[in-house]
């Protein structure tokens, strides 16, 4: 037997099913992974089509047209909406005339600043992608982890002290050491609850909320006291960090992107191995799974639980470090913008898959990212994203309404949940 | 006459299986129908469409000759149909008359309940139908058989006239079961019209009118139990000849491999829930315990595996005191456990067969290296088991979601018996099973006792204990009331024991010599 492309073939296999947990085995492969990402894309899609309902419906202009005719407002209409989401396009992605443009005359700084807005939309995924895998792991592992925007805020303060603190490394040791202390920071944030819900039973959720308003608060203190900037009077800001603690932007300014968007994703590689090629991720993922059924197997389900929560704040930490080290420079109160919220929706979206999340947090980059170029356009507030976001994430989490709307067909074990087995039975 | 209950060309098609083909069933009045089949037949589908919790694709129903449509429980209950289920559905904080009356209630002065009325007319039905029971107790004081009995007042209560009785033994004594066919008898004789779901056949010859066998959808054949006989109804079930008496040769066992001394284990209430009790397994010995389920037989499996933590007394297993042993330790001396609730505790549904297969032993050479899961020699590992022991999956890499119940347990069977184990604890391994899946998982249990490991086996069922036994252990109320030799004792006799009642004198001076050498 040719071991190379069977195993190739196995991988393929072993990550559909992974995708597709549980899936339904009687189709096709192809069709599995429509599957598995039909309710995330039609989501996707009919939140932008009920976006365009909603900035049709807040303009003044479009309801000024209506008042002189039928026509008129719909051409109105129609024109708005393809002016924001033009912008939104824009903004995001970049202009393709303008690329095109930029590449024809082979001029440098013509094609970078042609691709910023891409660009721009990773650096914005890049803390979304870290936040969503330690939203994802802890599901993964049985745990939910709401806390992810407290450890966030944790680990951003050890990896700014340790990156202005610490004088005189190398690079090579110092960016990676801050960026580690950040990692740390986080998961003793994510320990501290899983240690409470293995030896008491203390519920995850309410505890990493608790440990969200901790870290709030005492971030808040760090900032305006032992870590407050020398001559910052009051505000609650850092130092800067050293040059050698920074992680390296790769073009000037005021293009930002940097190595994190690589780190972000040789982590969730990382995340991926360590959940469905290793020991450890077969030990989490069944306690995750079917506590009891671990215990049975010989699991120790108490300390799967501390690990998961762990590993799972050091992802979040990990958020907070790479925003420092990367983009801030420094740590201030705005260091977040909800990303530790947002990343429950990401890891949803992303069907608890880290490619999912990677996918998922590249979308809402761009979209945040477009945004702005959009409030700036057509002075479509940029809480529209925040509407199109829970739309879609609505949408996700009730794929009902979706199957309902495109006429899609329920996976086979959803069907049978409700029924068989002796109605309402199933324990005795 | 025309039959007070027709379905005609019931059809139910789900993706990938056809659940019901063309279905004709009548009943008519005064008639307890069995329908019998294999799990996954199409029974529960059928009764479900009757019960208007599917909607058929094609076929019609009548009702006293008229075409009825059914689309609710509500549309079933309204119809004169009734159900009673396997897990019953009654609130056990709520006293008879209430569950009887919920979603029905009596009342007065506008919206106040009327206990009382409630309670004359349940007082009435029990005594039309000889059903006692007292509207007054709370139901979870009652014992399993008279709720049972609470459920079938509830559909009288509702006036149903047909009633389905859904796998109504499955958690009843022999004895509480022969009281439940004298009902349904009596039932009849006053009128009611009966639907009788089992896979048993006994019970099927003992009680029916009339018999109709399922398989895959479609009915196979019509009988009485006057023309059948166990062998022929198996054999139309599962559609070929199947033996349904395990065979086995007498072996003189070897060796004590585990041994139980005064075990003490307490529930979370702290009652004491297995009461000093002692056993000894030897090698190649089955040893069964039976008993009615909830008398303390799941705590002490539990205990033996390192799930629960005893309260007092000592175990050993191959010579190691594992009273305070983890489920792993005590797997890793040679032990294995078939667990009673195969969904809850022996299987990660979601994950595939492969990884179900190796639930144990993941994190051992070969299936892993260091930390990494070697998928590779876990696939061909599967692949192996899955032609061992006959599993039916599409593929190893198939969520044990998708497998049929038979195939679920013969993936947890092949996990367990695969291993090179001493000692098996297999608790109820053919719950809820086929003939053939039974009749399967007996041979492989029967094989593992002839290589000569010691075999602890727990069922409520009687028939699987005395087949399979070399001797029997009672268990009631949390203690071992006596362990007898499987030849020296009737099904009747362990029945009884089974229900509290210990032998008479006469019995016990007969069997005093077997008594006494085993405790």
């Amino acid at each position: 037997m040719k071991r190379e492309p069977k195993k190739l073939e196995e991988a393929g296999n072993v990550l559909l099913q992974e995708v597709n947990e549980p899936g339904d085995e009687h189709s096709a492969p192809k069709r599995s992974l429509w599957n598995v990402i039909a309710i995330p894309v039609l989501a996707i899609v009919t939140g932008l089509i009920i976006g365009a309902i909603l900035i049709a419906a807040t303009s003044t202009t479009v309801y000024a047209a209506f008042g002189e005719s039928f026509g008129q407002g719909l051409s109105t209409a129609l024109n708005e909406i393809s002016t924001a989401y033009q912008a939104l396009f824009t903004g995001s992605i970049g202009d393709p005339g303008r690329i095109i443009s930029a590449l024809g005359s082979g001029d440098e700084r013509a094609i970078r600043s042609a691709f910023n807005p891409f660009l721009e939309s990773l650096v914005q995924a890049t803390p979304y992608i870290f936040a969503g895998l330690a939203v994802a792991l802890g599901f993964r592992s049985g745990l939910f982890n709401i806390g992810v925007e407290g450890q966030l805020f944790i680990g951003a303060a050890c990896a700014t002290f340790v990156g202005y603190a610490i004088t005189g490394l190398p690079t090579i040791i110092h960016m990676p050491l801050a960026f580690l202390a950040g990692a740390l920071g986080g998961a003793l944030w994510g320990f501290i609850p899983g240690l409470l819900k293995a030896t008491t039973g203390g519920h995850e959720v309410i505890n990493t909320i608790m440990m969200n308003w901790i870290a709030f608060r005492l971030t808040e203190w760090l900032l305006s006291g032992p870590m407050n900037r020398p001559g910052a009077a009051g505000m609650p800001i850092s130092p800067l960090i050293e040059e050698s603690a920074q992680i390296p932007q790769f073009f000037q300014t005021p293009i930002r992107f940097h190595l994190g968007f690589f780190i972000a994703l040789g982590v969730a590689w990382l995340v991926w191995w360590l959940l469905f090629k290793t020991k450890w991720g077969l030990n989490l993922r069944t306690v995750g799974a079917n506590p009891r059924a671990a215990k049975y197997a010989g699991l120790n389900v108490a300390k799967s639980y501390m690990l998961g929560m762990a590993i799972s704040g050091a992802l979040a930490g990990m958020a907070g470090g790479v925003q420092i080290l990367a983009v801030n420079r420094s740590m201030a109160l705005g260091l977040s913008s909800g990303y530790g919220f947002d990343s429950i929706a990401l890891a949803l979206i992303g069907n608890n898959h880290p490619l999912g999340v990677v996918l998922a947090s590249i979308l809402f980059g761009t979209l945040r990212n477009g945004a702005t170029r959009m409030m700036v356009v057509s002075r479509i507030p940029i809480d529209i994203v925040d509407v199109l976001q829970a739309i879609i994430l609505m949408f996700v989490a009730a794929p009902a309404i979706i199957r309902g709307i495109y006429r899609l067909r329920k996976p086979k074990h959803e069907e049978e949940t409700v029924f068989v087995s002796g109605w309402g039975g199933g324990q005795s | 006459m025309t039959p007070i209950l027709e379905l005609k060309g019931i059809t139910k098609q789900f993706p990938g299986v056809l659940a019901n083909d063309h279905i004709d069933l009548s009943l008519n009045k005064g008639e307890i129908l069995a329908l019998l089949g294999e799990n996954g037949a199409g029974k529960s589908t059928l009764m479900n469409i009757l019960y208007g919790l599917y909607q058929p694709d094609e076929g019609e129903i009548f009702i006293n000759g008229e075409k009825v449509m059914i689309s609710s429980p509500t549309d079933a209950i309204e119809a004169g149909i009734g159900m009673v289920h396997q897990h019953f559905m009654l609130i056990p904080v709520f006293t008879v008359a209430e569950n009887v009356m919920l979603g029905y209630e009596s009342v007065k002065y506008g919206d106040f309940l009327d206990r009382e009325d409630a309670s004359k007319k349940i007082s009435e039905i029990a005594e039309t139908f000889n059903l006692p029971v007292n509207p007054r107790d709370m139901v979870r004081d009652l014992p399993v058989g008279v709720q049972q009995k609470v459920e079938i007042i509830k559909l009288l209560y509702r006036e149903a006239e047909i009633l389905i009785f859904d796998e109504p033994t499955a958690v009843l004594t022999p004895q509480e079961a022969d009281e439940l066919f004298k009902i349904m008898r009596s039932l009849a004789e006053q009128g009611k019209s009966i639907i009788f779901i089992t896979h048993k056949l006994r019970e099927v010859l003992d009680v029916a009118d009339r018999i109709m066998v399922i398989r895959l959808g479609a009915v196979v054949g019509e009988t009485t139990p006057d023309e059948a006989d166990k062998n022929s109804l198996a054999a139309m079930m599962v559609g070929r000849e199947v033996s349904l008496v395990v065979e086995k040769e007498e072996k003189t066992p070897g060796d004590v491999v585990i041994s139980i001394q005064d075990l003490v284990v307490a529930d979370k209430f702290q009652n004491i829930v297995v009461d000093h009790v002692s056993l000894e397994v030897r090698a190649g010995e089955i040893v069964g315990i039976a008993g009615v389920q909830g008398n303390g037989q799941t705590e002490l499996v539990e205990a033996i595996t390192g799930l629960q933590k005893s309260s007092g007394g000592q175990i050993t297993l191959l010579g190691e005191d594992i009273s305070r042993a983890t489920p792993r330790q005590i797997t890793e001396l040679g032990s294995a456990h078939v667990p009673e609730d195969r969904q809850a505790d022996g299987l990660v549904l979601p994950f595939p067969t492969a990884e179900n297969l190796v639930l144990c032993t993941y994190y051992k050479e070969p299936f892993s290296k260091g930390v990494v899961l070697q998928y590779q020699t876990i696939l061909e590992h599967a692949e192996k088991l899955i032609t061992d022991f006959d599993i039916r999956t599409p593929s190893a890499l198939t969520p044990v979601s998708n497998l049929s119940g038979g195939n679920q347990q013969k993936v947890i069977i092949a996990r367990e018996l695969s291993r090179p184990i001493q000692f098996l604890m297999a608790s109820q391994p053919t719950r809820g099973l086929d003939v053939g899946s039974i009749e399967y998982i007996h041979k492989r249990i029967v094989q593992k006792r002839d290589d000569g490991c010691a075999v602890l086996l727990v069922s409520p069922e009687l028939d699987e204990i005395m087949e399979l036994s070399d001797r029997i252990a009672v268990m009631y109320r949390g203690k071992i009331l006596a362990v007898v030799n499987r030849s020296a004792v009737t099904k009747e006799e362990v029945g009884l024991m089974m229900a509290g009642v210990m032998p008479e004198e006469d019995f016990t001076a007969k069997k005093k010599h077997v008594v006494e050498r085993t405790f």
